[in-house]
């Protein structure tokens, strides 16, 4: 509690962890390159640095707020300095900035182009090493790293995987995976939360933009499009339309322009994986499965359970996830000669997740032997589609999914938060879905934005133990608990992301607001008639032309 | 693949520093004391033990320039650069070194595992320089002459 006097002018701040937060809350932007809220605090690119009425220099991300404080952020001195720092940086950079992945969205550009950095005096001695393109879902680049050490805090503090870590010293610094190992080799969960933290083109999205623009040009081709529910919250704003807003229906419009034969939605296939996989919660309850049962639709985390939980594999659910079932359900609709014409199916579906492209390559995402999605877009793809193609998604007029596989429940559109899938589940099993039930559901402790969230609800005379964590680190949290006998839950659902696939790591990172795309998302859910996916008459329609062999066949996973 | 003795030393060392992240570096100390080098795989299975990832115990273990994952020749010869044996000359005795033995600033090994040369920063023997050791035995005065006789002259002792 206190104020301080910054640039002249008294703020009055509170409980702020640091300096530098109280100045961005009185509306300066400061810049900072390795400063990020929910990490720990790292102090090393002195981008933050402000001077005090005594014309001492601190980095004010590292500086305690004290009573009385006066702060000076924008002097001579400071701006000389910051200049010197990014010109700094970029004498150690590759330069190449036009055809750089991150091109764009690089902070350092950036802060480049802010500060007027026109010309770098300093030669480059930097050693060039080889770029990482081994796994599926990022590119690691280490000639484009500034060692912010973003990736490796988030990836060990958030994620408490620990694939990454800083190696050598000095000059000869870099951030790479223990030993030198291809990052396709470690633990990672490609769930890309250090592409969202690296300030620089060092860690990128592994497009496919190129695959994708390859087929949609092939006539002999049935490209088909899923859409998931995080997507439709995070594309609008880039736009022009407001922060979170549904823009489902000018994505399925800019997708048919692109060229896309049929356009789905991946909350078809969410109100799918409820169905199976309240049924398998409920026989596992009623037949002595293994409980609790975890939740499979988050490919991170099911790595991140193989790697790491070998023993709790068999509480992964059979479920495949969403994008896995309407893929395999899509292909074998477009199997059947009445409806295959003379084209072959390509499935690409549109994620908010980075894992997801791992997961589509995964021996057991693969149907009669086929590959069931052949390609997976990022949201932050997407929209350089859209751009490349030309188009402004905010003047499209909003189009409906196509049929028969177009429509989701409330329900499927929740599983982009963390607690979703849950919730969903709940409905599922109420008996109705008046809103005062739905209300109950939303109320009893699944919602929010917290870690690790754990409950109770009643069903059948039963008292139901669950627990919604995300964040990995949270989820290993939670898993030592149960291996330890601490807790005991029948039910727990994972997302890898903090926050949810909103929060995923192909989501756009310009404005990453986790409230607003919350919002939009059960905002969305209220707009549905549907709320219980049980209730989505295409789940009668898709059971009754389903044999039980095409169930199991389609609809779940033989191993992890 | 290590022999199993391998981990059963590390074990030993684990459990006499304790099972936590800060025994680190003394237990890849007394690793690397026991076979003159920290064999990868020894590392990776430490950091499991005590709790740190993989990643950041080859961060420490890369940041010291004690630790070295190759293991070492019979013979380590450490060349002294403090000031003393520098102003006296003492790179030209470790290039004249290097080339004999088809060594380099990033190979410090010859590949018949007979000598590694390091470069140390002083031994205390600064009246001798430039100097360096052989296995702890110290060689004073030395030029690039006298480095080649001592290769010549070790190699027949093993011979």
């Amino acid at each position: 509690m206190g104020t301080m006097t910054i640039d002249g002018r008294a703020v009055e701040f509170t409980d702020e962890k640091n300096v530098l937060t109280i100045i961005r809350k009185a509306g300066i932007n400061i810049p900072t390159l390795c400063y990020q809220p929910e990490l720990s605090t790292f102090g090393a690119c002195r981008l933050c640095t402000v001077q005090d009425d005594k014309g001492k220099l601190f980095a004010s991300c590292s500086e305690e707020p004290r009573d009385g404080m006066v702060i000076f952020t924008n002097t001579a001195k400071l701006r000389k300095y910051r200049k010197l720092i990014v010109e700094l940086l970029l004498a150690a950079h590759c330069r190449d900035c036009t055809t750089c992945r991150d091109s764009g969205e690089c902070k350092l550009q950036d802060l480049a182009h802010k500060m007027g950095v026109r010309d770098v005096r300093f030669q480059n001695y930097k050693e060039e090493h080889p770029i990482d393109m081994t796994s599926p879902s990022i590119v690691r680049d280490p000639n484009k790293c500034i060692l912010c050490g973003n990736c490796v805090r988030v990836c060990e503090e958030i994620q408490s995987v620990g694939a990454l870590g800083f190696a050598h010293r000095g000059t000869d610094a870099i951030v790479i995976p223990a030993f030198d190992k291809d990052i396709a080799a470690t633990d990672c969960v490609n769930c890309g939360q250090c592409r969202v933290m690296c300030p620089t083109g060092a860690i990128t999205i592994r497009s496919n933009r190129t695959d994708v623009w390859n087929v949609l040009g092939d006539d002999k081709l049935r490209v088909v499009a899923q859409i998931a529910p995080a997507v439709r919250v995070a594309v609008g704003d880039h736009f022009g339309l407001p922060h979170g807003k549904n823009s489902i229906g000018k994505i399925v419009n800019a997708l048919h322009r692109l060229g896309f034969d049929e356009v789905y939605d991946t909350i078809y296939s969410a109100d799918l994986t409820i169905m199976e996989e309240s049924a398998e919660f409920l026989d596992r309850v009623a037949n002595g499965g293994r409980l609790p049962l975890l939740t499979s639709c988050c490919p991170a985390w099911v790595k991140f359970v193989t790697d790491q939980y070998q023993e709790f594999v068999p509480n992964v659910s059979t479920c495949r996830s969403p994008q896995g079932m309407l893929s395999a359900v899509v292909k074998e609709y477009f199997r059947d000669p009445a409806n295959a014409g003379d084209k072959k199916t390509v499935m690409v579906s549109i994620m908010p997740c980075t894992a997801k492209k791992a997961e589509a390559l995964r021996p057991n995402s693969k149907t009669k032997g086929e590959q069931d999605t052949d390609y997976v877009l990022t949201t932050t793809e997407l929209i350089r589609m859209i751009e490349e193609y030309g188009i402004n998604l905010a003047e499209l007029e909003p189009e409906e999914a196509d049929s028969p596989f177009g429509i989701g429940s409330g329900g499927g559109v929740i599983f982009g938060v963390t607690g979703g899938v849950t919730e969903a589940v709940l409905r599922r099993l109420a008996p109705d879905e008046k809103p005062e039930t739905i209300q109950t559901i939303a109320e009893s402790g699944v919602r929010g934005y917290e870690g690790i969230k754990e409950f109770t609800v009643p069903y059948n005379g039963m008292d139901v133990n669950i627990c919604v964590a995300s964040g990995l680190a949270n989820a290993r949290t939670v898993m030592e608990r149960v291996k330890n006998g601490e807790a005991n839950y029948h039910l727990i659902e994972v997302m890898a992301c903090p926050g949810g696939c909103v929060m995923g790591g192909g989501q756009p990172v310009k404005t990453r607001d986790k409230v607003k795309r919350t919002e939009g998302i059960f905002e969305a859910d209220e707009k549905s008639a549907i709320k219980k996916s049980d209730a989505n008459p295409l789940m009668d329609e898709l059971y009754a032309r389903l044999s039980h062999e095409q169930v199991h066949e389609l609809l779940h996973n033989e191993f992890y | 693949m290590l022999d199993q003795s391998y981990y059963k030393k590390a074990d030993e060392v684990i459990e006499h520093y304790g099972r936590r992240a800060a025994s680190l570096i003394p237990i890849m100390q007394d690793i690397q004391a026991e076979y003159r080098y920290l064999p990868g795989e020894l590392l990776t299975y430490v950091a499991s033990q005590i709790g740190v990832t993989e990643a950041k115990a080859y961060s420490v273990a890369t940041f010291y320039e004690n630790f070295s994952f190759e293991p070492k020749g019979k013979y380590i010869i450490k060349v002294c650069d403090g000031t003393a044996c520098h102003v006296r000359k003492s790179m030209p005795v470790k290039e004249a070194m290097l080339k004999e033995l088809g060594l380099s600033h990033k190979k410090h090994t010859t590949d018949d595992m007979l000598f590694t040369i390091e470069t140390v920063s002083c031994l205390g023997a600064c009246g001798l320089a430039p100097t360096c050791t052989v296995n702890d035995e110290v060689h004073p005065k030395m030029t690039p002459e006298k480095a080649i006789e001592l290769l010549d002259g070790l190699r027949g002792e093993s011979a």
